[in-house]
């Protein structure tokens, strides 16, 4: 039975995460200091607002130089899955680099209104873990301004809004996803079933 | 780069969005409700996990309690929500300062609508959009046309302002609104339609999301205005309320008429 550790540093409000999982009957609790990786089985990197504000704190939070060395299932959601590529345009930030990819603006890039904000659909790559039993179209819910380039290598479901992009990505045992899938109905919670239920020696 | 064939065949920008509107007074819900299937239609909570299963996208609760209590019962609303739906929610009503809507926020809140207060005081667009980004704000505008001119309204329409509404919302958008919500007063409760003129001049300039609200009374309605004005989203109360509209059936129709929605 899966234990989540929830990346505890600071960045926004992480109550509609743990509400999800507490409706899902999925056990959790708070990660503040290195030893306390060692308690959980799989572990979510939250994060919402300024990717390169969020990595500051990661930073600030002493775990930034744990969280590569992890080789449990670890699932960044939103600025948390941006946290995993290797810059952010967003503060021209160095990132954790565990995903050799560029975090970039819409502005300037796209005709569409940004932030990316409402319902989209997303194609999932091959036979990812994380999408069983998800429709092929299915909608996620996303807010954000900037996103993830497209990668065939570490990407593993793409969206389009006027532009090619990351929806998840996927290397080793870390998995990330732009959209919030706490708030993505039952198929966000589908998702979120699905990471808790990947084996840990994936 | 130009997006290949297949991404823009892909590339519908995000799905229009369905939105129920619950009016919240001391934690229950006032507008009548006529839900077969509900055991206490008063109990908000329950009400969105209905919507919520029936498709649909978004929900907004307008906290209308009067009473110097009301921060409390909003924070307890919110929680009570988050705990329980699984889509995005706006709580708006009584929103004055930087301090209700951080608490909101950290209560699950997904975004926060403010009205009155903005125009009292617009710099509070600035500080919402500053301390918790653009995403988090919707600036809710009651328009009413007199002499052929729209004009922002408080008060739940019975106030008239001298702050032209395209002129008003353009600002709104300046400052930092991260989506409007506009509200013909003109339209609401008359099931008529909504009103694609001045949502259709409106939605034209905005950079931002707009969210058409009142006068929604028939299928067609929504229709025509996804169609004709274009708009992100449409909201209603009543009609979803009192099930003369159901939102599964909704949608199917309007994506048998060529808008893109999440079914």
């Amino acid at each position: 039975m899966a234990n989540i550790g929830i990346v505890n540093y600071g960045a926004g409000n992480i109550f509609s995460l743990t509400a999800a999982l507490k409706r899902l009957g999925l056990e959790f609790g708070m990660i503040n200091n290195i030893p306390d990786f060692n308690l959980y089985s799989h572990i979510i990197i939250p994060g919402v607002g300024h990717a390169g504000v969020a990595m500051d704190k990661l930073v600030a939070s002493g775990l930034a130089d744990e969280i590569p060395k992890i080789t449990k299932p670890v699932l960044g959601i939103c600025v948390g899955m941006q946290l995993l590529t290797a810059f952010s345009e967003e503060g021209n930030k160095n990132l954790l680099n565990i995903a050799p990819l560029d975090t970039l603006n819409f502005k300037g890039r796209i005709q569409h209104k940004v932030p990316h904000m409402g319902w989209n659909r997303i194609s999932p790559l091959d036979n990812n873990p994380l999408f069983k039993d998800i429709k092929k179209d299915a909608y996620f819910y996303f807010v954000h301004s900037y996103f993830i380039e497209y990668n065939p290598k570490f990407t593993a479901a793409f969206a389009v809004y006027g532009i090619r992009f990351s929806a998840a990505l996927h290397r080793d045992n870390f998995f990330g996803v732009q959209f919030h899938p706490e708030k993505s109905g039952t198929t966000g919670e589908q998702l979120l079933m699905n990471f808790a239920n990947l084996s840990v020696n994936q | 780069m130009e997006p290949s064939l297949t991404d823009q065949f892909l590339d519908r920008g995000v799905a229009k969005r369905i939105i129920p509107c619950l009016d919240v007074k001391n934690g229950r819900t006032v507008k009548g409700v006529n839900f077969v299937d509900l055991r206490d239609a008063g109990d908000p909570v329950e009400l969105a996990w209905q919507y919520s299963r029936n498709g649909a996208d978004e929900l907004v609760f307008l906290d209308i309690t009067a009473t110097h209590e009301r921060r409390k019962t909003m924070v307890e609303l919110v929680k009570a929500v988050a705990r329980e739906i699984n889509i995005p929610f706006t709580i708006g009503g009584g929103i004055n300062e930087l301090a209700d809507a951080d608490i909101l926020l950290n209560s699950g809140a997904d975004k926060i609508s403010i009205n009155s207060a903005a125009v009292r005081n617009p710099g509070l667009i600035n500080d919402l959009a500053n301390a918790f980004g653009v995403q988090f704000v919707v600036v809710a505008v009651d328009t009413r046309l007199i002499d052929g001119r729209n004009y922002v309204h408080l008060n739940g329409g019975r106030l008239k302002t001298d702050l032209e509404t395209e002129h008003w919302i353009r600002e709104a958008e300046s400052r930092g609104a991260g989506e409007i919500l506009l509200t013909s007063m003109d339209h609401d409760g008359t099931k008529n339609g909504f009103d694609l003129q001045l949502l259709k001049k409106i939605n034209d300039e905005l950079h931002i999301p707009l969210i058409a609200s009142g006068g929604a009374g028939s299928v067609e309605h929504f229709i025509d205005v996804f169609k004709e004005a274009g708009v992100d989203a449409a909201l209603a109360a009543s009609v979803f309320h009192y099930g003369e509209i159901l939102i599964p059936e909704l949608k199917k129709e309007l994506n048998n008429h060529g808008i893109d929605v999440r079914l």
